[in-house]
């Protein structure tokens, strides 16, 4: 597969518009400057790195492509140095396109709803208790290592029916598949055959012995012509659950106890007035969207004036629309009470994040039980933050006094 | 002297994002799917207005349509 023509190493960027990189170092640890840069300068911007790559970063332009599945194919949907070949079933919905799309997706919906989610909000709320009870007697932790971490993993094992006290596989698995993996191809094939060989162990369980659980669920599902789905489409969804559940709103967790961490005016008035939470909870979304997607363009056509030709990917950022001071006034502030705020974090059209409501709780419950029992906290000045790189951003490493 | 408002949910641009059912859940419902719909024929009891408005500007989707009688 590896066309020896082309360089893997990443020599720092200079020139942002020709040239754009976001595993460049600059962008992990503050890509807003840059997107800024970037949007005024042209709405679609190109890079010849990860063997050709464009990059929307206004708001109409990432809307326009997400909207367009003609010419935007889902089938990839990480932008890397390689382009690993594309598997049939690989984590159906994200990297399905029309007509495919739509059943495999309405499939995993109804667990989803808003109403079906809060069932699990009981269990969201001990799993956070525990992890403060881990560390609040010693006046500081790593809230992104120690908290943020580990409350998404835990409630989707929970979801599925499997063990919680398997998080530490998972989260390797999503590290090596989501980061190790840009630079590296060898590290997407053999984390996805760990998981993949895990997962059929649990499919393998509940052929012998049906559960209640989420796995059982989509055994059971049927498609259309009323034949259950194969193992392979089970284990692409099972997939897919696992890696678009995890550091995502542990990202954005994180985000947001760094923002409150840092800026004791938001942190005061949220304890103050709890019934923001809500519209807090949406900006914080906004402004730190955690996840950037991506498409390849599949046909040729025209974005905002710029022409977009196949054999590239598309790096759709949703971070940097919701960024964008077209659609959001004072975008690059963190507005806790914003009334109007029509953001983008979990993607626009077909391809609507599934976990948004469960994300939603899980940042909601979160914030709420860590204000409630530290309410006072500020940023280690002894130690960096570190965000992580490529497809999801969020802090790594948040260490925090309280 | 203004009419009645009315909120309307385009079923074809709705894509379950669930905004409206949180901002105005007097005004909005979702199906199995999480896709939202307007409550009975969607006219606006009085003091709902404001909410009405609220659910169309945070749509991702600009599938809400806020109509006068």
């Amino acid at each position: 597969m590896s066309d020896t023509s082309f360089m893997p190493e990443h020599p720092p960027v200079t020139d942002w518009v020709h040239d754009f990189d976001h595993t460049d170092p600059r962008w992990t640890e503050n890509p807003f400057p840059i997107w800024d840069e970037l949007r005024e300068k042209c709405p679609v911007v190109h890079t010849r790195r990860f063997q050709g790559c464009y990059l929307p970063t206004s708001f109409e332009a990432v809307r326009q492509i997400a909207y367009d599945t003609e010419h935007f194919s889902s089938r990839r949907v990480i932008v890397r140095d390689e382009r690993p070949e594309i598997q049939k079933n690989g984590a159906p919905p994200i990297t399905s396109d029309p007509p495919e799309h739509k059943p495999a997706k309405q499939l995993l919906l109804p667990p989803f709803t808003p109403d079906a989610v809060k069932k699990l909000e009981p269990r969201v709320r001990a799993i956070c208790n525990e992890l403060i009870d881990g560390f609040i007697a010693d006046g500081a932790c790593d809230a992104a290592d120690c908290y943020a971490k580990f409350i998404p993993v835990r409630a989707i094992a929970h979801m599925l029916g499997i063990p919680e006290a398997d998080a530490g596989l998972f989260i390797d698995w999503i590290h090596r598949i989501l980061e190790l993996s840009i630079k590296d191809e060898s590290q997407l094939k053999t984390a996805a055959e760990e998981m993949g060989a895990y997962f059929i162990g649990h499919i393998e369980a509940r052929k012998r012995q049906p559960t209640g659980d989420l796995i059982t669920t989509l055994m059971n599902a049927r498609d259309k012509s009323g034949a259950p789905l194969d193992d392979m489409h089970v284990l692409g969804s099972l997939r897919l659950l696992l890696i678009a559940g995890i550091d995502t709103t542990w990202s954005a967790i994180g985000a947001s106890l760094w923002h409150l961490a840092k800026t004791p005016a938001d942190r005061h008035r949220l304890v103050a007035e709890p019934e923001l939470m809500p519209t807090a909870v949406e900006e914080f979304l906004r402004a730190f969207s955690p996840v950037t997607m991506a498409r390849e363009v599949i046909k040729e056509t025209e974005i905002q004036g710029c022409p977009v030709r196949p054999g590239n990917m598309v790096l759709l950022s949703f971070p940097a629309a919701n960024r964008d001071p077209a659609v959001f006034p004072d975008a690059d502030k963190v507005v806790l009470d914003r009334k109007q705020n029509p953001h983008a974090a979990f993607g626009l059209g077909i391809h609507r994040c599934i976990g948004s409501n469960l994300a939603r709780m899980e940042m909601t419950v979160a914030l709420e039980e860590w204000l409630k029992r530290i309410p006072e906290f500020h940023l280690d000045p002894a130690h960096q933050v570190k965000w992580s790189q490529g497809t999801v951003r969020g802090p790594r490493q948040l260490r925090v006094l309280f | 002297m203004s009419g009645k408002l009315k909120v309307h949910v385009d079923p074809d641009k709705c894509q379950g994002h669930a905004r409206c059912k949180a901002l105005a859940g007097e005004l909005f419902d979702l199906d199995a799917y999480g896709n939202a719909h307007e409550k009975g024929d969607g006219t606006v009891p009085p003091g709902l207005e404001d909410k009405a408005y609220l659910a169309r500007a945070n749509c991702p989707e600009n599938a809400i349509d806020v109509t006068e009688d």
